[in-house]
């Protein structure tokens, strides 16, 4: 199905099922331990050995040699996987650095060698027997070091130019009001519960993978490009997954080395990364210094807004896209956006979570708090004063829906904004500072290609398969729900099958793409069913209707499995998107409200409550929803507060590589949050009209935190997280 | 985590003596920290005697008003004891400060004092650590040292005692009660219990090879008001960037202890004099001659505003 025009009313419209809030249908097999995840599939396959990665001691060098003479002879060895030994390898496309290292180490703990032995502690203590001999080469672990000097350019690509609108210096220069001001956010770890794990069989040359990955097709191909085998040759499964975060979308040494480990023990290997290996073996959100520079005139309305970030990669690497949502969020004639990219020797940054849109409102949404007090203005008029209905940039290119400035009215009446205290550092109880702040929610709009394939059978079950995930989202959920409604039965007459490369490709789990194409590309594969159904019947499949487990056409009543017959019916399709994410600007608004407590004498720093407003296309499951919202609030609670892999820049390492060194917010941090969800379809989105929100709930959260710290304590902090030192000084003197 | 033997001890000097005779033995109580540092091999026993079951798991009232606190009695069961709760309420609230109530329930007495530091570098066995590994250097001084401690170091090593019930102890001026190998029993003073690293950062306690704790005992009750306050970034399940363990009297003298910012629990008996005249007067003296880093220096001043938040608390009661 070509989705190239506004979605008309369709089946989806009907919202008997799509819309109401729907526990997950795999829910209690969650809750009673019978979904199994990657690690845990004992039963898929027979006699499965242990692997475990050694991960290389330096961050940049080479190794000289590797001694492995007392790990072969330790007890329930059964093959060593090395650099030297695993023959020639290929890069995933994905993938900066190499996922097995050697002779050139890039990265710390970057697999040096896989230890695969009977049983897990064998292969544990057999891997602190291998003797690496390295050479340490001098590497860059310095983001502000190795920013200086380096150009400016448009989106991240060498040599794409500046993105430009109008003359922002002049306009800068020229403007009553200014703001200049530079902020940091720190290297961040996804820290999903479930670590990155895999099993692999070789099955004569072909292989089969029980990993867990966000992005089913991505890693098949990279795979067999990893291991140069045709990619008919691998296959993929991932039904269930524990989290990810961004940090599953690409192929990761587990599935590497499990796949070369089982071909050197000549059995399959099962493998999953250890928790100290996660934040330096794996991908991370990379730090990032922002400059963000606003001219307004002395009403508040901005003439000249720019932003510039700069962050770090291996070579090869990209950037962290921090300045995305400036080209978008506000007016202003005069702008300029820009990113540096330096070359650092830390472990390769890739996407998490709202990659480029988490750091940059971070900084974005603490700039226009202070633009606004410059202004005497509050900060909620100040962003409606700024609103825009089209992109600045082309302004006859509209949004195809935006809603923030209902987002920020409603958030502010809900959340009680008019007691707040213009002024900081008004508002006393017993021994606790309290303020609020407030942040405008972006994000993007992205639709991916997606494909299903969705039958029936003689007792009337509709089966829907896709090799699109479920990363704790509730994808299963939402699929099930588009099937019921477009077929016309009750939720339980719908089994869902997900996460395997033999399922038609669907768009998978990324930046908040997942919801909304992977049940449109479900749709077309339902309406395609459709036809088949009513052509079987002999109806007219204009005037056909599907409801109550049936197919009726005028006085014409089929029952939906009679139809099916004891053939069964099955139909496939996918969504393809045409031009209308160009044609409109789509993307999703929030406004983020906060109040924080802040200890007058210790600083700690304490949330008392939190509420999102969200405007992103049709809800499909507001439960599901507001499930994630609330997890998306929760992860930029932690960035606000805590999260931050602290860099060794002598050794050019994160230290802190640990879950007790990298503290992600617990229940105690999150009294009470709260969630809208405004209503809003998008037809221009998808069938479902429908957006994203997963990414949508952490974006603007961290300023908001921010700026209610401000509010309450009068000290403005830029640099992420706010720990109690960075203000410490500012606080009220002791006795 | 490197292969090991396990036996069950059937008594504390039997449980002494079987460590003793196997240089590379450790007792195994609760296990929540041992067996942590065991399957990343900082610790490598090759022998485990396991001190479960040896009746070590009672609260019992001494002859002089005091209590009597069993090595194997749980964080859990210790700080939810009545008399506890009553008589020494920081030592309540030091304990459910800390960890997470699973790991409490799992944590004896004995093991809480014998936690070793969660510096980084410790953790880390690709890292230099005087601690881990005798000479080796320390990879921390100079490296990433924000929740490291800032007084009571030396140049082999800055690592914290990340405890918070041993913080309490030591402003209770509780004792270890300790089995050597022979059957011989001592009592040690609770501030001579954990020493400072000086040029043996690996050895951190008074305990001799193979002597067991049996018992931690608690003087009778000092009156007063407890206070535990522990400031940390994250609300709970973190260890503290400092916490201050105080017990203050109705005119304002008192005693305080402070965790999170040295080796051993950090108590300076002759800075609580100074407790009427304020917290600035008393940090000034417990924090003499601190050497902090750039990452740590907060905490000098902030052990002076959590104390000053504990001085308000006491006087607002």
């Amino acid at each position: 199905m070509k989705f190239t025009t506004p979605a008309g009313q369709n089946p989806i419209d009907q919202l008997k099922v799509i819309g109401k809030p729907t526990d997950r249908i795999d829910g209690p097999k969650k809750t009673t331990g019978t979904a199994p995840y990657a690690y845990e599939r004992h039963d898929v396959v027979p006699n499965q050995a242990y692997g475990y990665i050694v991960g290389a001691a330096i961050a940049k060098g080479r190794i000289n040699a590797i001694d492995l003479a007392e790990a072969k002879a330790a007890p329930g060895v059964i093959a060593i996987v090395t650099a030297d030994s695993a023959g020639r390898l290929g890069k995933g496309k994905m993938n900066t650095a190499k996922l097995l290292a050697g002779p050139d180490v890039e990265h710390y703990h970057q697999a040096v060698a896989l230890i695969v032995a009977e049983t897990f502690e064998q292969a544990r203590a057999a891997a602190a027997l291998v003797r690496v001999d390295y050479a340490r080469a001098k590497g860059r672990f310095d983001l502000a070091e190795q920013l200086k000097g380096i150009p400016l350019t448009g989106d991240g690509n060498a040599g794409s130019p500046v993105d430009r609108v109008g003359d922002f210096a002049r306009a800068f220069a020229a403007a009553p009001v200014t703001l200049d001001a530079t902020y940091t956010t720190p290297d961040h770890s996804h820290a999903m519960m479930e670590p990155h794990a895999s099993i692999a069989a070789w099955d004569g040359d072909a292989l089969t993978l029980w990993t867990s990955n966000q992005m089913i097709a991505w890693g098949k191909e990279e795979l067999a490009l990893t291991l140069g085998i045709p990619k008919e040759k691998v296959r993929v499964i991932s039904p269930y997954i524990g989290g990810g975060f961004g940090g599953k979308l690409f192929l990761r040494a587990d599935a590497v080395m499990a796949a070369l480990g089982a071909r050197a023990a000549g059995r399959p290997v099962k493998i999953a990364l250890a928790r100290p290996m996660m934040a330096n073996n794996t991908t991370h959100r990379p730090a990032t210094i922002q400059r963000i520079r606003i001219g307004a005139t002395k009403d508040g309305k901005i003439t000249a807004i720019a932003h510039e970030s700069g962050s770090g990669d291996l070579p090869g690497g990209g950037p962290e896209t921090a300045v995305n949502q400036t080209k978008l969020l506000y007016a202003g004639a005069n702008r300029l956006t820009a990113m540096r990219l330096a070359v650092l020797d830390l472990p390769e940054g890739n996407a998490m979570r709202a990659p480029g849109e988490a750091p940059g409102l971070m900084a974005l949404e603490i700039a226009m708090d202070e633009m606004a007090e410059k202004l005497g203005m509050d900060p909620i008029a100040f962003r409606i004063a700024n609103d825009t209905q089209v992109d600045p940039a082309k302004p006859d290119r509209k949004f195809s829906q935006r809603q923030l400035i209902e987002c920020l009215q409603q958030g502010s009446e809900r959340f009680g904004w008019q007691a707040r205290k213009a002024k900081a550092a008004q508002v006393r109880d017993g021994q606790w500072l309290v303020g609020m702040g407030v942040a405008a929610g972006f994000r993007n709009n992205i639709t991916m290609k997606s494909a299903a394939r969705v039958g029936i059978d003689r007792k009337g079950m509709v089966t829907v398969a896709t090799d699109m995930t479920d990363i704790g989202t509730g994808t299963y959920t939402i699929i099930a729900q588009t099937a019921a409604e477009v077929m016309g039965v009750p939720l339980d007459k719908v089994i869902v099958l997900l996460g395997d490369s033999s399922f038609p490709v669907s768009a998978g789990s990324g930046g908040q793409w997942g919801a909304n194409s992977s049940t449109a590309g479900v749709y077309a594969a339902c309406m395609k069913l459709r036809e088949s159904v009513a052509q079987r019947l002999g109806f007219n499949s204009a005037e056909v209707e599907f409801a109550g487990g049936k197919v009726r056409s005028g006085n014409r009543s089929v029952d939906l499995a009679d139809a099916a017959g004891d053939a069964g019916l099955s139909a496939e399709d996918a969504i393809e998107f045409g031009d209308l994410g160009k044609q409109y600007q789509q993307s999703t608004f929030a406004s983020h409200f906060c109040e924080v407590g802040v200890h007058a004498m210790t600083g700690e720093i304490r949330i008392r409550r939190m509420l999102a407003v969200c405007a992103a296309g049709r809800i499909l499951n507001p439960k599901s929803a507001r499930n994630q919202v609330i997890g998306a609030m929760t992860m930029g609670a932690g960035a606000a507060l805590m999260e931050e892999l602290a860099v060794d820049k002598r050794f050019g390492f994160f230290v802190n590589h640990d879950l007790a060194g990298y503290e992600v917010p617990v229940h105690a941090d999150i009294p009470h949050q709260e969630v809208i969800f405004l209503d809003e379809v998008d037809p221009t989105s998808s069938p479902m009209k429908a957006k994203g929100v997963g990414e949508l709930g952490i974006c603007g959260v961290g300023a908001a935190i921010a700026n209610a710290i401000y509010n309450a304590t009068g000290a403005r902090v830029r640099d992420y997280p706010i720990t109690l030192e960075k203000f410490m000084d500012r606080l009220p003197e002791v006795a | 985590m490197k292969p090991f033997t396990y036996e069950r001890a059937t008594s504390p000097a039997a449980a002494a003596k079987a460590v003793a005779d196997r240089p590379g033995a450790k007792f195994i109580a609760g296990g929540t920290n041992l067996l942590d540092l065991m399957k990343l091999e900082v610790e490598a026993p090759i022998h485990l005697v396991d001190v479960n079951g040896l009746g070590l798991d009672r609260i019992e009232t001494t002859s002089d008003g005091g209590l009597r606190i069993g090595a194997l009695v749980s964080n859990t069961a210790l700080a939810s004891n009545e008399t506890v709760r009553r008589d020494y309420g920081v030592l309540s609230r030091a304990i459910v400060a800390g960890a997470s109530g699973q790991l409490r329930n799992k944590a004896t007495t004995a093991g809480n004092l014998l936690q070793r530091t969660r510096c980084p570098y410790f953790y880390d066995t690709n890292q230099a650590c005087n601690k881990r590994k005798p000479g080796s250097g320390c990879a921390a001084i100079g490296g990433y040292s924000r929740q490291l401690a800032v007084i009571g170091t030396s140049t082999a090593c800055i690592a914290t005692y990340p405890g918070d019930m041993a913080v309490a102890m030591r402003v209770l001026d509780a004792s270890v009660q300790t089995v050597s190998p022979a059957g011989q029993t001592r009592t040690i003073a609770f501030g001579d219990f954990h020493r400072l690293p000086g040029n043996t950062p690996h050895i951190e306690n008074a305990l001799a090879p193979g002597e067991l704790v049996t018992a931690v005992t608690l003087p009778r009750p000092i009156g007063g008001q407890h206070f535990y306050h522990k400031v940390r970034d994250r609300a709970s399940y973190a260890f503290a960037l400092v916490s201050v363990a105080a017990v203050i009297q109705r005119d304002g003298s008192g005693r305080v202890a402070v965790g999170g910012i040295a080796p051993r629990p950090w108590r300076v008996e002759a800075a609580e004099t100074a407790m009427q005249q304020g917290a600035k007067a008393v940090s000034a003296r417990l924090l003499a001659g601190a050497k902090p880093t750039t990452d740590n220096a907060f905490k000098v001043p902030l052990v002076e505003r959590a104390l000053a938040a504990v001085m308000a608390e006491a006087r607002a009661a």
